[in-house]
């Protein structure tokens, strides 16, 4: 009866996860999507406390205590552009709770004799190689986006062997495992092997290339869950793991058609300047047009229609907020405002929503690369501020270049651009972009912050 | 064996599920939706909860302790952040 009551509640959380997930597609039912969500976790973790296995509760409202306490405070103090590397922690996390749930229940079975059981051992092995994949490269991706260790995608010779080499001894000992399961050691070293493929697979990943990592990692940090699921027998773990392994596989199918790259190769290729590629004295000498604050006032004063393109820069010089003032400036004064979000800019999927929402921009000027390129002709400014290679025109007209083919917004194509950047410094497909020197466009060199608010200080006065 | 069959049965099942009900996400949602998915995969929660009472052993226990907490951390932290972002899409009056 009480196993019966545990399961009927699983069933009840798994149909609230569902709804949860079916609500966080829709702006509208996302915030109840959500509740629902915790609410079906909340069902899930009450009705396992009545499970007849548990004999001591002081380790389990420890853990309780800490864990939620630290979840919160990360939640509540994080400053929304810190997101991705924030999102890629709790991955990690979710990632190592099933690695150590594996690892303890091989070692239960080992005490119950329960070790011929072929399901549980193989899915033990399973939970801990992607367990530790997943917490492994989620700690490096939450490394690179902090900032801790280099951004960039970093590769050395024979990268492919080596990962080819430990991925064979990940297989050959998982094999062994399940050959001899009651060497728990085995499972450990295993582990072992899987952080270091963890480590090296994300390593090669950098700059605009992290939304898909964060994605991947987001589905295997299901899947993880999923494989723990089969090493308990456990329904909920099963569906829920699932769910989120099929959810992380669609946002990373969408993160490769936006940049019209394979999975392998955005994984295990690389990105960079061909030998067809332009040079940038060839792209940029004697063509780029430097333009002050001001000369560009002018230029808003008689705009009715603007949209505004923003990249990882923006979130670099926290310039969000700024370009929402800009926005309302320019909207008191009858200019139409939009915004174009290119499906991989910034670092996770979703990122420029993330900080244009906080910033209190409201959603659905927020438009999708497909909805405003049809309309750009009619665009009397698009100002792009921090991006790069979303805007390369190269994408559409060079067939050699290493971004062939990948959707862009084509700025190009409105009457005037105005590009907010440092310097002509590449993206990070290392390339030249042809729009920083072409006719209708002007340059204005700074900090994207800075820059703004000269921006609005000009347009004031003007 | 039959076990195996029911669970693989649901795994199969609850894949469908999952790319039915995620087509389509808006990409203004895509982080939330993230965020979101990623505590509900927090559920290894559960099993970390026996580990960490049923004291089997003390590495059990150990081991079971330190899940929870990972999983709480995930669980509570994810819901917590996925709620204040959800609410910056509030639309404003």
């Amino acid at each position: 009866m009480q196993v019966a009551i545990i399961n009927i509640t699983y069933l009840l959380a798994s149909v609230l996860f569902i709804f949860g997930l079916k609500g966080l597609a829709h702006p509208r039912t996302a915030v109840r999507g959500n509740l629902l969500g915790a609410l079906g976790m909340l069902l899930a973790i009450i009705v396992t406390l009545i499970d007849r296995r548990i004999i001591s509760f002081d380790m389990i409202i420890a853990g309780l205590v800490v864990g939620a306490a630290i979840g919160a405070v990360l939640a509540v103090r994080i400053q929304m552009t810190a997101m991705p590397q924030l999102v890629a922690l709790f991955n990690g996390f979710g990632g190592g709770a099933s690695v150590l749930v594996a690892g303890a229940a091989l070692i239960e079975a080992g005490l119950l004799g329960d070790v011929d059981n072929l399901q549980l051992t193989i899915a033990t092995v399973t939970s801990g190689i992607i367990g530790a994949v997943t917490f492994w490269g989620s700690l490096v991706a939450f490394g690179k986006l902090q900032e801790v260790i280099s951004g960039n995608a970093i590769h050395f010779p024979g990268q492919h062997v080596l990962n080819a080499v430990l991925g064979a001894i990940a297989v050959a000992l998982g094999v062994w495992i399940v050959l001899n399961p009651t060497f728990v050691t085995a499972y450990w070293v295993l582990v072992g092997v899987g952080s270091i493929l963890g480590i090296l697979l994300t390593i090669p990943i950098g700059g605009a290339d992290m939304p898909v990592v964060i994605a991947l990692l987001n589905s295997y940090s299901g899947l993880a869950a999923a494989s723990t699921g089969f090493v308990l027998s456990n329904n909920v773990l099963i569906i829920a793991g699932s769910l989120v392994g099929a959810s992380g596989l669609i946002l990373t199918s969408i993160m490769c058609k936006a940049m019209n790259r394979s999975l392998s190769n955005v994984l295990f290729g690389t990105l960079g300047p061909t030998e067809a590629t332009a040079t940038a004295d060839e792209v940029y000498a004697g063509k780029v047009k430097s333009a002050s604050p001001e000369e560009v006032a002018m230029l808003f004063d008689t705009a009715r229609r603007a949209v505004i393109v923003p990249g990882y820069g923006m979130a670099v010089a926290q310039a969000q907020h700024a370009v929402r003032d800009l926005a309302n400036l320019l909207e008191s004064r009858e200019c139409e405002v939009e915004y174009a979000i290119h499906p991989v800019a910034g670092r996770m999927p979703g990122h420029m929503n993330v900080l244009l929402a906080e910033a209190n921009v409201e959603y659905d000027k927020l438009k999708e690369m497909d909805d405003i390129n049809p309309t750009m002709a009619q665009v009397d400014v698009a100002m792009v501020i921090g991006a790069n290679d979303v805007v390369n025109p190269v994408a559409r007209t060079d067939p050699s270049s290493p971004i062939a083919g990948m959707p862009i917004i084509d700025v190009d194509k409105a009457r005037t651009v105005v590009v907010v950047k440092r310097s002509l410094s590449p993206g990070f497909a290392g390339i030249p972009n042809p729009l920083f020197a072409a006719d209708n466009t002007l340059m204005m060199f700074g900090d994207g912050k800075k820059a703004v608010l000269e921006l609005i200080a000009a347009l004031k006065e003007s | 064996m039959e076990v195996f069959v029911g669970v693989l049965t649901i795994f199969v099942l609850a894949i469908f599920v999952g790319f039915e009900v995620i087509t389509k996400v808006p990409p203004t949602l895509h982080t939330p939706l993230m965020s979101g998915s990623n505590a509900i995969s927090g559920i290894t929660l559960i099993g970390a909860l026996i580990s960490a009472g049923s004291q089997q052993t003390t590495l059990t226990t150990i081991l079971g302790f330190c899940a929870v907490v990972f999983a709480a951390i995930n669980v509570v932290g994810g819901f917590l952040v996925t709620n204040r972002m959800l609410q910056m899409f509030r639309k404003k009056d």
